[in-house]
């Protein structure tokens, strides 16, 4: 069968039931195939649409996304998402389109050097050079993507060769001597992490995305409330340890509460699990919880005393290894009253500062506020896309993660133009369950061409705008680290009063049902009706334009230094 | 709070960073033989921000496989980073932090040097004490062949420089373990 055709199948035998993607001269073979294939196919407006669909979906599903672009400036516009797939371990498989053979390296038309361009965003990637190789190849790719620490794998396929008549013979195993993860950990290890957990006295378990991408949620429930101790999760890993919960401490790090860091930064043991350490929770170095030893899983061994040296390293897959731990901690029979002094000071902490801010005075709406009330109208049942900035932080804060997989973001990367695209392929991968994206002015017009996929798919997907008028994130930089020297951080100066463009005219223009909201009063009633109605909704939210995000560790700073 | 402003020296851009020096490592590599490996490999340590110090490539016994020998600087912290983000690129089988002592480790180099009639025969007297190899002799210059240690290496270029080295050639090293145990 044709090489293209052969695709498909390898797709369907992957499991493969959506794909996201955008067309072109080099990929035209494939798409050909896509008409008999029945492999649903999502068309996005621009082809970071489809990366991001792709990471979108996987991250809604724990399934391998899929993402299809042509050569030239359609991988270029991949590269985002590439590498927004690498620095949050999402599993995806790209497939760019190629110029013809005998056009590599010419310059020629569309051509770019895919490979090139993505080989230090990668995990792994192949130009495929004989069509006979793609079963194999595709095979490998999503095993690739899918195992270890997961991540993005690009396919590039010259355009000649996608349409040689090859074999097509179903591959299942994989022939790959220089990858093999190390998922079991060593029980020797496991048994010291348990023994050094049951002497601690001011122990933090610090969660990270690592849990919710190895789905070892439960495993993770488990071994907090067996040992009671205290949790904090990163960005990345909210939602797998369940909030509001008593043992709970909130997120952690630049603008994660002060319990948690304050914890952190007098623990004397902490538990990192699926989580490397970014320079977003340990603030300065030298001075990141100065008193603590270090347990350190992840599947990734170069993950382990790259930023934090580790006293005990354990390299394996966090769900075959926290059971164990916590049936070696269970054995120890630690006593639980050593615990109690250290609750107490958390206690008071969290008592003495709760996640708070001031409510309007003018009756503006508040973009806390906003969090807060999606939260309640959801019932904390949806699934969150955030887009990057000061509402992202928000929805961090305020809506509480109950489950994995319901906070869909770009953690690493931070990637503005992020949640919408993501949102329609976690909506595909999850359809029964609401999904709400949540940006601000800025980011929603990055990509907010893909309303149009939205509209065309019919996904009855919910956008939240946080209009302040301004790049927020930014606007907070300028303003407690610049003098407020506000440079080219407002959005909106154009024709006076009104917030530009007008939002809701222009979801009117794709056929989504707009409306704006600016009354506090109703707001939680207003989102009600809206997420109510049926199909996509549009909602431009006015809040007040001055606003926030804290506490704060400042950039370099400590953990016991927070401000605000 | 911090004061961006505040311009950075360039010793606390230094303290800050990983511009450390310890040994010099000897990495020898063995990765699949196919296309773009060794771009990858090389990738990574740019952007890791690490300097090679030198690089060479071969077949093994293996047509499947080639040995990629690196020597660089670094303190031990940061090779171990190298090292285990080496480990993660699909195509690498197997690195071995080579044990300077328990380690053979050849160099070859090639040197042009000037000569006039007097000079040419001190050259050659020391390419033999070296035991060089002349391998070509013009009217106004000469070509040497060294093979053998850095040290070695350093040493006969620092005796011919005086004579006006012409032009020099080195390969990088390649490196084997002792013992019975392979690489
Ligand atoms: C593609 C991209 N460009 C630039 C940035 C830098 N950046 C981070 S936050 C931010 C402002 C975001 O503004 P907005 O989307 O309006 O959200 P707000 O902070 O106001 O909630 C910018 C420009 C980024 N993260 N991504």
């Amino acid at each position: 069968m044709r090489a293209v055709d052969a695709i498909m199948e390898c797709l369907k035998a992957e499991g493969v039931d959506v794909v996201f993607g955008y067309p072109g001269g080099a990929n035209l073979p494939t798409y050909d195939a896509f008409v008999d294939a029945g492999i649903h196919h999502v068309l996005v407006r621009h082809e970071a649409g489809a990366g991001h669909a792709a990471e979108g979906y996987a991250k809604a599903t724990g399934k391998v996304g899929v993402a299809f672009g042509t050569s030239g400036p359609g991988a270029t516009n991949l590269v985002t998402p590439i590498m927004d797939a690498m620095m949050d371990s999402v599993p995806v498989v790209f497939f760019t389109g190629q110029v013809r053979t005998e056009l590599l390296g010419t310059d020629g038309f569309q051509e770019a050097d895919t490979i090139g361009l993505t080989m230090p965003a990668v995990k792994h990637s192949f130009l495929i050079t004989d069509p006979r190789e793609l079963p194999r190849t595709i095979h490998e790719a999503f095993h690739i993507a899918g195992t270890g620490r997961p991540g993005p794998v690009v396919i590039d396929l010259p355009q000649d060769l996608s349409k040689v008549d090859i074999p097509y013979e179903p591959i299942t195993d994989v022939h790959l001597p220089g990858y093999q993860p190390r998922t079991t950990g060593n029980q020797k290890q496991i048994r010291q992490a348990a023994r050094a957990l049951a002497s601690a006295r001011r122990p933090v378990i610090y969660a990270g995305g690592g849990v919710v991408l190895g789905n070892a949620s439960e495993e993770l429930r488990a071994l907090v409330r067996e040992g009671g101790f205290p949790i904090t999760c990163t960005l990345m890993g909210l939602g797998a340890y369940p909030a509001p919960d008593p043992q709970w401490l909130g997120m952690l790090g630049m603008h994660g509460t002060r319990a948690a860091n304050y914890a952190m930064d007098e623990a004397d043991l902490i538990c990192a699990i699926g989580a490397r350490f970014d320079d977003r929770i340990t603030g300065k170095l030298s001075e990141f919880a100065p008193r603590a030893k270090f347990i350190h899983i992840d599947v990734d061994p170069a993950e382990i005393s790259k930023n934090i040296p580790a006293h005990i390293p354990i390299v394996g897959d966090a769900k075959q290894i926290l059971p164990r731990l916590t049936d070696e901690y269970r054995a120890l029979e630690a006593d639980r009253p050593r615990l109690d002094a250290w609750w107490q000071r958390i206690r008071t902490w969290q008592e003495r500062h709760p996640l708070a801010y001031e409510p309007a005075q003018d009756g503006g709406i508040k973009p806390q506020s906003v969090i807060e009330a999606i939260y309640t109208v959801t019932g904390g049942e949806a699934i969150i896309c955030s887009d990057v900035g000061q509402h992202q932080m928000w929805s961090a804060q305020y809506y509480h993660y109950p489950e994995p997989r319901r906070w869909i973001n770009s953690g690493g990367l931070g990637t503005m133009g992020f949640g919408l695209p993501a949102a329609i392929g976690a909506q595909m991968g999850d359809p029964e369950r609401t999904t709400v994206v949540v940006t601000g002015d800025g980011s929603i017009q990055m990509n907010i061409q893909e309303l149009a996929t939205i509209r065309q798919e019919n996904l009855p997907v919910k956008v939240v705008v946080l209009n302040n008028g301004y790049l927020g994130m930014v606007r907070q930089w300028q303003e407690l680290f610049w003098q407020e020297r506000y440079s080219h951080v407002e959005m909106n100066t154009y024709g006076g009063e009104d917030a530009f463009p007008d939002f809701v005219k222009l979801a009117d223009a794709y056929g989504i049902r707009g409306l704006r909201l600016t009354n506090a009063e109703t707001l939680e009633d207003d989102l009600r009706a809206a997420f109510a109605a049926e199909g996509p909704a549009f909602i431009d939210v006015r809040v007040t334009r001055n606003e926030k995000v804290y506490p704060m560790i400042a950039p370099g700073e400590a953990a016991r230094d927070m401000v605000g | 709070m911090v004061d961006t402003n505040e311009l950075l020296s360039l010793d606390e851009l230094e303290a800050a960073g990983n511009i450390r020096t310890g040994r010099k490592h000897v990495l020898s590599i063995l990765v699949e033989n196919k296309p773009g490996v060794l771009t990858r490999v090389s990738g990574l340590f740019t952007r890791r921000g690490f300097n090679i110090d030198t690089l060479s490539v071969g077949p093994t016994d293996d047509e499947r496989v080639s040995r990629i020998t690196l020597t660089l600087d670094g303190a031990l912290h940061p090779i171990d980073q190298v090292v285990k983000q080496l480990h993660k690129l699909v195509n690498v089988l197997k690195i071995k932090d080579l044990e300077p002592t328990e380690t053979v480790a050849r160099e070859l180099a090639l040197f042009k040097v000037s000569v006039d009639g007097p000079t040419r025969s001190e050259i050659r007297e020391l390419a033999e004490v070296f035991r060089g190899k002349v391998v070509d002799i013009g009217k106004r210059s000469i070509i040497v062949e060294i093979t053998g240690e850095r040290s070695k290496i350093e040493a006969f270029e620092r005796l011919v420089r005086p004579y006006g080295l012409v032009e020099m050639i080195r390969t990088g090293e390649v490196a084997i373990s002792r013992g019975r145990d392979e690489t």
